[in-house]
């Protein structure tokens, strides 16, 4: 059987992807996608600790089912406001969002 | 322990979410049923319901006598004082955001703005009690999410719009950070709930790291929430860009659930040793926490205070002032792991009532102000204190509040917050606050001076105050306040009772 080590790898190699991505991508969807990577990751996480230490209790699996609907849940309202932006800018490039500023 | 399976209990503890869902549904239904004409009062219908919310849940739902029937709805609530005084400040804080909007001239008919605003409140009532990482993270998202949709709710606006984005990008990233803190969590210890956590953790024999970890990674969710700097960097845009009601509804509820959870679950989940019953071989991790809400704390303040001094922008500068509160709120909540008289949690309690109270207020005047205006420049303030003496009035309490003057409630709460911190021997953080509130005093007083000294192109033309606006300023003017001279006690002892409820870990 595959050790529980090995899903936390991937997991923290998916977690790190992800905020590469956040950190690196200007552009705002691929920004959300990165986002989505990183929930992902403590997804695996959750799953493979209820797996492999509390395969009796449902506590990490119920979790995990929480993150994915508030996962979809936050990826409606983001596009959404992306949305708004691109109709009014025609651009999605988070750099170009700047109006405000200090 | 097993946790009370009671059904009647368990829907007592969930009330008023209940009764604010019910509200924002029908809210909802008016919206399609009310002709066009009264659509305005809706605004009544969410802000007086909420108020009524309030009056339910402190009459028919009081916690529990006894520690052991709090853990309610399977471990996911705890129905304690604590959750009852900040559901009490945060749906407070949703009323009055409520009645403020009534006179925003693109809002004010809209059913949907309020029913999605009352959900946010839902979520941040829910954070005030959450007793399990799931519950927690549930709550933090739902506050979350609705106020991505709120802050970006103008949708031609460039403005509104580009707030929202950034703020749900901040946002996003931060509560997946803290996610997997939670997840980590999870896994150390095979438990969701966090006062069982706290027992499993502090008896494992888990590598300091790895627990440092996850603390830093769900604290920066925190962070973000009452806007903590290093993740402040939202606070001024989307302060300035929101809609004012909803840039009320950031500073009053949202920040008083997340101080909440923030002190529950550090206290539950990484306990002082003394807490958890000084068993031999438990580890104590408090003070991992307690010198990163320090340092948050230090930092906050400091970098928060400066900053406002440049501000010419009145939404800005409340903004950051809104940085250097989350310092001074961290400071005691860094003080609530080593006294044991819970002096430091009943301060963050008490602190966070007259902030709610004194942000309504100010919040409140700059919609007035901007909506007869058209601006949110300080230096337009000028003379206001001749066109409307009682709206200058009521800007000057609550900024001599958030500078901590005395008659105003937020003298108290400085004044506790920093006695508490030199009761945990913190000296030295007590300090740096009283050195943060001088620098706070210039440019607050300028607000004033600004106000009452300088000449305004519009001498005579008074500001224009709705009955809405009446009552909610009212509201808050009056507990602004009482809270800071003859009603001090009460909610002093409130708040005592509160944070003795912290500190019982069943």
């Amino acid at each position: 059987m595959v050790p529980l080590w090995m899903y936390l790898l991937v997991a923290a190699g998916l977690f790190s992807i992800g905020m590469y991505g956040v950190l690196a991508r200007r552009n705002a969807i691929a920004i959300l996608m990165s986002i989505e990577l990183m929930l992902n990751a403590a997804n695996i996480n959750l799953v493979a600790f209820w797996r492999y230490n509390q395969p009796a209790q449902v506590g990490g699996q119920v979790f995990a089912a929480f993150v994915f609907v508030v996962a979809a849940a936050e990826v409606a309202v983001g596009l959404a406001l992306i949305i708004n932006i691109y109709r009014q800018r025609r651009s999605v490039v988070a750099d170009d969002v700047d109006l405000l500023k200090w | 322990m097993d946790f009370s399976t009671d059904v009647q209990a368990s829907v007592l503890a969930v009330l008023p979410e209940i009764l604010m869902t019910i509200l924002a549904v029908a809210l909802l239904a008016l919206d399609v049923v009310w002709p066009d004409a009264r659509k305005r009062d809706l605004g009544y219908v969410a802000g007086v319901g909420l108020l009524a919310v309030i009056g339910v849940m402190l009459v028919l739902a009081p916690p529990p006598g006894e520690v052991s029937d709090q853990l309610l709805l399977g471990g996911m609530i705890r129905h304690d004082q604590l959750a009852q005084i900040f559901r009490a400040m945060v749906i407070l804080g949703g009323a009055l955001s409520c009645l403020v909007t009534m006179g925003v001239p693109r809002l004010q008919h809209r059913g949907d703005f309020y029913a999605v605003l009352i959900v946010a409140v839902v979520g941040a009532s829910l954070m005030s009690a959450a007793a399990d990482l799931i519950m927690a993270f549930i709550a933090l998202e739902m506050t979350s999410i609705t106020l991505y949709l709120l802050v970006g709710y103008l949708r031609g606006d460039v403005r509104s719009s580009e707030a929202g984005l950034k703020y749900f990008l901040f946002g996003a990233f931060t509560s997946a950070l803290t996610l997997y803190g939670l997840s980590l969590l999870y896994g150390f210890t095979g438990e969701t709930n966090i006062y069982r956590l706290g027992g499993v953790l502090g008896r494992s024999d888990l590598p300091d790291g790895a627990v440092a970890v996850s603390l830093a990674l769900v604290a920066v969710g925190f962070a973000f929430k009452i806007s903590a700097v290093p993740f402040h960097f939202w606070t001024p845009d989307v302060y300035e860009g929101a809609p004012t009601p909803i840039t009320t509804l950031l500073s009053t509820a949202s920040k008083a659930g997340s101080v909440a959870l923030l002190m529950r679950f550090f206290l539950a989940v990484f306990p002082p040793a003394g807490l958890l019953g000084a068993l031999e071989g438990v580890k104590d991790y408090s003070a991992l926490w307690v010198q990163l809400v320090a340092v948050l704390s230090v930092v906050s303040m400091t970098l928060g205070n400066v900053l406002a001094l440049v501000q010419t922008n009145i939404k800005r500068l409340l903004a950051y002032s809104t940085i250097a509160h989350a310092g001074y709120i961290l400071i005691g909540v860094a003080a609530i792991s080593t006294d044991k008289s819970a002096e430091g949690a009943a301060a963050v309690t008490f602190y966070m009532f007259m902030y709610v109270l004194t942000n309504a207020l100010a919040f409140g005047v700059v919609i007035l102000f901007a909506n007869a205006t058209g601006s949110e420049q300080i230096a337009d303030f000028a003379g206001l204190s001749r066109r409307s003496p009682w709206l200058a009035l009521a800007m000057t309490l609550a900024l001599l509040s958030l500078a901590g003057i005395p008659p105003a409630a937020g003298f108290v709460g400085k004044f506790l917050l920093f006695r508490a911190a030199v009761d945990a021997n913190m000296v030295w953080l007590a300090l740096v606050g009283i050195i943060n509130v001088i620098i706070g005093l210039y440019y607050y007083l300028i607000v004033v001076k600004v106000m009452y000294m300088e000449r305004g192109p519009e001498d005579g033309r008074p500001v224009r105050v709705d009955t809405p606006y009446v009552w909610a300023l009212g509201i808050a003017a009056a507990g602004v306040l009482l809270f800071g001279t003859i009603m001090v006690s009460p909610l002093v002892d409130w708040a005592t009772e509160a944070a003795r409820a912290l500190y019982i870990l069943l």
